[in-house]
């Protein structure tokens, strides 16, 4: 199949316009359920037939569900590598329901992409139901992720166990199910090597952090993803203000740092960020990483308004855009990792030559 | 398991000691092991699924409890074990005291106080059996020799794949 990804409200992005708060540091907010339907053995035990039978049974209830109701239904399992790994770069499904290594997906693997929220389906859980807020908003994505998950149980029989919650595949999630986290820039503690401690106070706090891509990804490029460690013992409401509060605080402490960065560091920070901008505007071949980090530079340029005339949701649209198999999409053809630096360092030419004025 | 020293954390180093030729096994916490000078090679996991294997690990005596079996999906406990994993919602009840402790571990915590659900109306009554029950059936019957029965279900088996 023939991914058209202009049938995607947003193109699945709602949170790349960058109008949430603190957008410049907090790229999304997002809360995320973990549910399965009961009577059904978990989606990577069961069998084909009964994979297939969870997606029609999701399909028939996300239909009455206001979030979901005009939701594009995207058959992961009938995609290509490419297709599937575009999907993951979007934050739209989760690297195990992508299997990016793997030939084919597993039968049923499918995620519905609506206005506001995403529904994946037959990952590891039967349902991961996904609402993403532009910025800082946890709050949003929470009441917006409840609302839905309401108007499927209604319609769906969960897997639900009076002293356990909602039951799910893996008991890290049970309880709530609830992973609610935020996708933060967080430059400035690093350059004042303030991020160690920050990082260890998120663990002490009950709170995890992985990299841009979730579980098992790097930190590149400054980008952290901060989410609730544990689901059960706690209600929803009392995970996301503990998320809320403690987010809040690294973001002050972003700033802090930002400003004795300009303070104690002016002119050696503005030479390496403008560096970093030249070097996207002008390289001919740029690395995956590369791109992210020399992004980073720029993303805290535009945030300490060095640099101006250039807008976060561009830099939201160049993060996500410049990844390898959105390339690979855009050229029409799998490229190899040379080629896809190549095609990477045009892409980002173009668009910043488009936005030029910056200096 | 408690550390023998403090009786107060969870014992995460395993210490073998052989003291003229006598072997005796000494259980500490991080904490106590640092203190006694003992170099610890646990890896501090960065991830819930890596914290949580590693609960999994520390759980896993070679327990007689390893072949309980879930009725339902037929996975193991062994097999949970392994993959961290459970294979279906049944399994929770399967193996719940094991459970109880792991998920105290994993959460720090063992009773759900978030939304309090009820399954929707016809929703839970009868939920069709799964493939495993229905082929747990079908030997059943080819073993007691009742074809007739035996081929309803292999239908119902087919209906289902």
């Amino acid at each position: 199949m023939t991914l058209d990804l202009s049938l995607l409200p947003d193109g699945g992005m709602p949170w790349i316009t960058a109008s949430g708060a603190h957008a410049d540091i907090v790229l999304s907010s997002r809360v995320r359920l973990a549910r399965n339907v009961a009577g059904f053995a978990f989606a990577p035990k069961a069998r084909d037939g009964e994979r297939l039978r969870v997606l029609q049974q999701v399909r028939d209830a996300a239909s009455h569900a206001d979030l979901l109701s005009h939701a594009v239904l995207l058959r992961v399992d009938e995609m290509t590598a490419t297709e599937r790994r575009l999907l993951h770069e979007r934050h739209l499904v989760s690297k195990e329901l992508a299997e990016v290594d793997a030939v084919m997906a597993r039968s049923g693997a499918a995620v519905l992409v609506g206005n506001e929220a995403a529904l994946m389906v037959n990952e590891e859980d039967h349902l991961r139901l996904q609402v993403f807020r532009s910025g800082f908003d946890i709050a949003g994505a929470w009441a917006r992720a409840s609302r839905l998950d309401r108007e499927l149980g209604d319609a769906l029989p969960m897997a639900y166990h009076r002293e356990f919650g909602f039951l799910t595949s893996c008991p890290t999630n049970v309880g709530t199910g609830l992973r609610a986290s935020v996708l933060v820039h967080l430059p400035g503690l690093v350059l004042t090597q303030e991020i160690g401690k920050v990082l260890a106070g998120l663990q002490q706090m009950g709170l995890t952090y992985r990299g841009l891509y979730g579980e098992g990804s790097e930190v590149v490029g400054n980008f952290f993803q901060i989410s609730n460690q544990t689901t059960l013992g706690r209600s929803e409401d009392e995970l996301c203000d503990h998320l809320s509060r403690v987010v809040s605080h690294v973001v002050s402490k972003e700033e802090e740092a930002r400003r004795v960065l300009i303070r104690d560091a002016g002119y050696i920070i503005e030479d390496k960020l403008w560096r970093a901008y030249g070097t996207l505007r002008y390289a001919r071949s740029l690395g995956v990483d590369e791109a992210m980090n020399l992004l980073s530079g720029v993303r805290l340029a535009v945030g300490l308004k060095l640099v101006t005339g250039l807008s976060v949701y561009t830099l939201n649209k160049l993060l996500v855009f410049s990844q390898p198999a959105h390339l690979s999409l855009a050229e029409g053809r799998t490229l190899t990792e040379s080629e896809a630096s190549l095609a990477r360092a045009r892409y980002v030419r173009g668009v910043l030559a488009g936005e030029a004025g910056a200096a | 398991m408690l550390c023998n020293n403090c009786e107060e954390r969870d014992a995460v180093v395993h210490l073998t000691q052989i003291v003229e030729n006598e072997v005796t096994q000494l259980h500490l916490c991080e904490k106590c092991a640092a203190a006694k000078g003992i170099e610890t090679t646990v890896a501090v996991p960065k991830h819930p699924l890596g914290d949580f294997l590693h609960a999994v690990q520390q759980q896993a005596t070679p327990a007689a409890g390893d072949q309980v079996r879930c009725a339902y999906c037929e996975t193991t406990l062994r097999e949970f074990r392994a993959s961290g994993r459970l294979g279906c919602a049944h399994c929770y009840t399967a193996f719940e005291s094991s459970l109880r402790e792991l998920l105290r571990r994993v959460h720090g915590a063992g009773k759900h106080v978030g939304r309090d659900y009820e399954v929707p109306e016809g929703g839970d009554a009868a939920p069709e059996p799964a493939l495993a029950t229905l082929q747990t059936r079908l030997q059943q019957a080819v073993a007691a020799e009742e074809f007739e029965k035996a081929a309803a279900l292999r239908d119902q088996i087919r209906a289902l794949e």
